[in-house]
């Protein structure tokens, strides 16, 4: 019972933060309101019981990514003229059919009937890895095990953009 | 030696040379920065030198892997001498880009060990390309590559042509790789796997799927992109002509034969069963380089992009070849691969020879009386453009002709004619330079002009014209290891190479 007045809440809130992100004119509270949909988003995914992901979702991107947004538009002075982003019937009407097929989407997930998830076994499987390593080992276990290539090479990717970075920006090497 | 990849430990094995070259440059990287402390100046010719040892001891490595295999075929890397043989050519594009960019950085005025570290990284990301039989170590390998090329193009910061070069690359790089990860994602959600060796037993009843034929085309215009096939290409010219020309070389060579790698993996071996369906469109896509391409070159009066568009059609040229899906046509593969990279890295060497100071403008008249006033790399360069031509006595000639015949005996009789046709056209803007090399006198004024290539720059193109040419009366042998290469390529279970279902 909690848990559901909870769940409407928090969903209420993501929605209300979710149109004020699209409706402020001005980008440095539209990037705020983003954050409180993260927030959010954040406790409903802990209400469902994955935890990590919820942390994660505040660490990383409300924490990181948000931050670094909002310092983007502070420090490049945006947000000053108010122009429409959508110029032209092409883009409108491109805007239109993607809120379409996203609608679309959303009906078929709501409305239809067992989702591939369910349907594949998908859902047992999680809960499976779940009771066996617990909500954090079932991402750790198979990244760090079954993915430790991947993982690996995506340490030599950060490490290459950061030498990349360095040497495109910094004036004297 | 055989592994059965249950111990993670077996990947320390399997990717022996790539984790000896990451390490390498790592290495190279911290030489760099302990010579120079805090001062600002250019790097000692020693880090270069570090850079081609790293490269030898990871051949070494390389050929090493030769005596293990793998126990299954369902490990994230494989370990199979069609690896091994992508390797060797992708070490020997980085070998001869490293060779000819010495003292052309300093000319520059880029010389920084950053150069040869990045480029060393950029290997490495072609090396898992070639090797990764998982769409996402195959994704993680294109970026690793990727990443660092744009930073490579963009090496020069104050010279505008090389930043716009780099930012085009870096747009349409990325959006490739969105075009690419779209489809592995659709793949995955079809396919419940994103290991080729898993999807192979499921492609019976995934060929009628809407969603797994998407992601396969998403997959394919992705590698198309990074090939520069042929619709794909716009980007390719710029990036050419604006990176730092040792750049263009490994960016021509290496970064082609990886993801024609990757193509033959993915297609050929790990899609052969929906084989009907793609190679439709990748025929229509080849058609289109091969004339597309050489038609656009003869109108290009920079030698310099001139030999960017002769590396579009030369990925069509490699397309027949991936077409002719036979185990024929996948030797004739890697050894035209070899061939095209000693000779176009060898072409983009005397780019650099030529040149005057920092400014590369390379026009046509620029080559006018090379031949006379520089005997043997007129000479050298005078068989790179008659073997990307396909002329007689050279190996680019023996390259087209075992393409022709895996075509003809694939029953692709329209491709091998287009080939033919347009390697004809190609005669045209190859013949032109060695004209205007030999036919037409120098300014006066250009007769003290020096050659801007050093001696181990000199020396390389030299081996490599000669490799060029001994491809020609001794092909047998490589071409004999290239048919014994493709054939661990047959162990994948439920599919012949690229014979379809």
């Amino acid at each position: 019972m909690l848990s559901q007045i909870l769940f409407y809440f928090f969903a209420g809130v993501a929605i209300v933060s979710a149109l004020m992100t699209v409706t402020r004119r001005n980008p440095v509270a539209s990037a705020l309101w983003l954050v409180g949909t993260f927030f959010a988003l954040a406790a409903i995914y802990t209400l469902l019981g994955a935890f990590f992901i919820g942390i994660i979702q505040i660490l990383v991107y409300a924490g990181a990514i948000m931050v670094l947004f909002l310092f983007v538009i502070m420090l490049l002075n945006l947000g000053n003229d108010f122009e429409p982003d959508f110029r032209g019937t092409v883009w409108k009407v491109m805007a239109a059919g993607s809120a379409l097929v996203l609608l679309a989407l959303l009906v078929r997930v709501v409305g239809g009937t067992e989702s591939l998830l369910v349907a594949t076994g998908g859902v047992d499987l999680v809960a499976a890895q779940v009771a066996e390593y617990g909500v954090v080992g079932a991402i750790g276990v198979p990244m760090f095990l079954d993915y430790v290539v991947p993982l690996q090479v995506t340490g030599l990717l950060l490490l290459v953009a950061v030498v990349g970075a360095v040497v495109l920006a910094k004036r004297d090497v | 030696m055989t592994l059965d990849f249950a111990s993670q430990a077996d990947y320390l094995l399997a990717l022996l040379p790539e984790i000896v070259l990451s390490l390498w440059a790592m290495l190279v990287l911290m030489v760099d920065v302990f010579q120079k402390g805090n001062r600002v100046e250019a790097s000692r010719p020693v880090v270069a030198w570090l850079s081609l040892a790293g490269l030898v001891v990871t051949a070494a490595a390389n050929g090493w892997l030769l005596t293990i295999e793998e126990a299954a075929v369902t490990g994230m890397v494989a370990v199979d001498s069609f690896r091994v043989f992508v390797n060797f050519i992708v070490l020997i594009a980085a070998a001869l880009a490293i060779l000819i960019s010495i003292g052309y950085l300093d000319r520059r005025g880029i010389n920084r060990g950053e150069f040869y570290a990045l480029l060393l990284f950029a290997t490495v990301g072609m090396m898992l390309l070639g090797a990764a039989r998982d769409l996402i170590l195959l994704f993680l390998a294109l970026e690793l590559m990727s990443v660092a090329l744009y930073v490579l193009v963009g090496f020069d910061r104050r010279d505008p042509r090389s930043s716009e070069g780099a930012l085009k690359y870096f747009l349409l790089g990325s959006f490739s790789s969105g075009f690419l990860l779209y489809g592995i994602a659709l793949v995955f959600g079809s396919a419940r796997s994103t290991n080729l060796s898993a999807i192979v037993p499921l492609l019976p009843s995934l060929q009628e799927s809407p969603m797994f034929l998407i992601g396969a085309g998403l997959l394919l215009v992705g590698l198309a992109f990074k090939v520069a096939v042929m619709p794909f290409h716009v980007w390719t010219p710029d990036a050419y002509d604006g990176a730092p020309t040792p750049v263009t070389a490994l960016m021509a060579t290496g970064v082609k034969a990886a993801a024609f790698a990757a193509f033959i993996r993915v297609f050929a071996v790990g899609f052969a069963g929906i084989y009907n369906e793609w190679s439709v469109v990748l025929s229509w896509l080849a058609l289109l380089t091969m004339f597309g391409a050489n038609l656009i070159a003869l109108t290009q009066g920079s030698v310099k992009r001139m030999l960017a568009y002769s590396s579009i059609a030369h990925a069509g040229y490699l397309l027949v070849a991936v077409l002719a899906a036979n185990a024929y046509g996948a030797a004739a593969f890697l050894f035209y691969l070899l061939v095209y990279t000693l000779m176009t890295a060898g072409a983009f060497g005397i780019v650099i020879a030529n040149s005057r100071g920092a400014n590369e403008l390379n026009k046509l008249d620029d080559y006018a009386g090379f031949g006379w006033r520089e005997p043997l790399l007129g000479a050298v360069f005078s068989i790179f453009l008659l073997s990307l031509a396909g002329f007689p006595l050279t190996g680019g000639f023996i390259g087209k002709l075992y393409i022709l015949r895996s075509s003809l005996e694939a029953g692709n009789v329209e491709l091998a004619v287009s080939l033919v046709l347009a390697s004809v056209i190609s005669y045209f803007y190859y013949l032109r330079v060695v004209v205007v090399m030999y036919m037409r006198p120098a300014p006066a004024e250009e007769a003290n002009r020096t050659v801007l290539l050093t001696g181990p720059g000199q020396l390389a193109m030299s081996v490599s014209a000669v490799a060029v040419l001994a491809l020609f009366f001794v092909p047998g042998w490589v071409l004999d290891v290239a048919q014994r290469s493709v054939a661990s390529l047959f162990t994948v279970p439920g599919t012949f190479f690229g014979l379809g279902p």
